[in-house]
């Protein structure tokens, strides 16, 4: 996925915010055969009903919100963020259990203590067995919607 | 006695528009949400793995919209269709560090 640097400090101070518990969010940009670009977050409430600190759900109308938003903007929903307090930022076997369509960037922010820390991006594998990861490319904060 | 089917717009998520030839909605006629769904993936029989599982029903986390309502607070599949009702596929998103 191609993102700005600013858009990433946003998703790490989300994490810091909502720690000891998982934040979560909706990325929007365009989709195209190179990947995601992402442009714009649509922060949400972390709507699971207990055990917050290890579980997230971005519930279906906070979606239906953000894909209205998005479209206003010219944009689509190309993934999701969350973060793992104290945890790794990588998928875990709850991440695969409950993931969605092979397509969507899925980041992980770790946030260690109340310090966000690594950062990682992955996508469903097309037989949705594994996530893959993806590489991260820093985009230059001049960077406008028409250049894809 | 003659059944009214009505026509109907489908969004389709941004990654599952690479089965649809890039179309953002997709126009089918049902009488019903489950008519409507049947026909979409008829059209574009790459999506139906995707939406439905083994046995044919929809994937657990895959939530059908009637314009702002969930067919599961409707009649779920069987919910019935005005003409020109839009129709969202809206996932549910879940996880944790867990």
């Amino acid at each position: 996925m191609k993102i700005k640097a600013t858009l990433l400090d946003q998703i790490r101070k989300h994490g810091e915010a909502t720690y000891p518990e998982e934040c979560c969010g909706l990325l929007l940009g365009k989709s195209g055969p190179d990947g995601n670009r992402v442009l714009a977050l649509y922060p949400v409430e972390n709507r699971h009903a207990e055990q917050r600190e290890r579980r997230y759900t971005i519930a279906p109308s906070d979606y239906l919100a953000a894909e209205r938003a998005a479209r206003r903007q010219g944009l689509d929903v190309v993934g999701f963020y969350h973060s793992h307090p104290d945890h790794p930022a990588r998928p875990s076997a709850t991440d695969l259990a409950e993931a969605t369509f092979p397509g969507y960037t899925y980041v992980i922010v770790a946030v260690h203590q109340g310090r966000a820390g690594e950062l990682t991006a992955w996508h469903l594998s097309p037989d949705r067995t594994r996530f893959e990861p993806e590489t991260i490319e820093i985009e230059p904060e001049s960077a406008s919607v028409d250049q894809t | 006695m003659r059944t009214t089917t009505a026509t109907v717009t489908i969004r389709i998520p941004t990654p599952l528009r690479g089965f649809t030839n890039n179309q953002e909605t997709v126009e089918v006629s049902g009488a019903t949400v489950g008519e409507a769904l049947q026909q979409l993936v008829e059209q574009f029989p790459r999506l139906k793995p995707h939406l439905f599982n083994d046995e044919g029903r929809l994937r657990s986390f895959v939530n059908i919209y009637v314009g702002d309502e969930d067919i599961r607070y409707l009649q779920r599949e069987a919910t019935p269709l005005k003409p020109g009702a839009e129709l969202s596929i809206v996932p549910s998103v879940a996880g944790g560090g867990l």
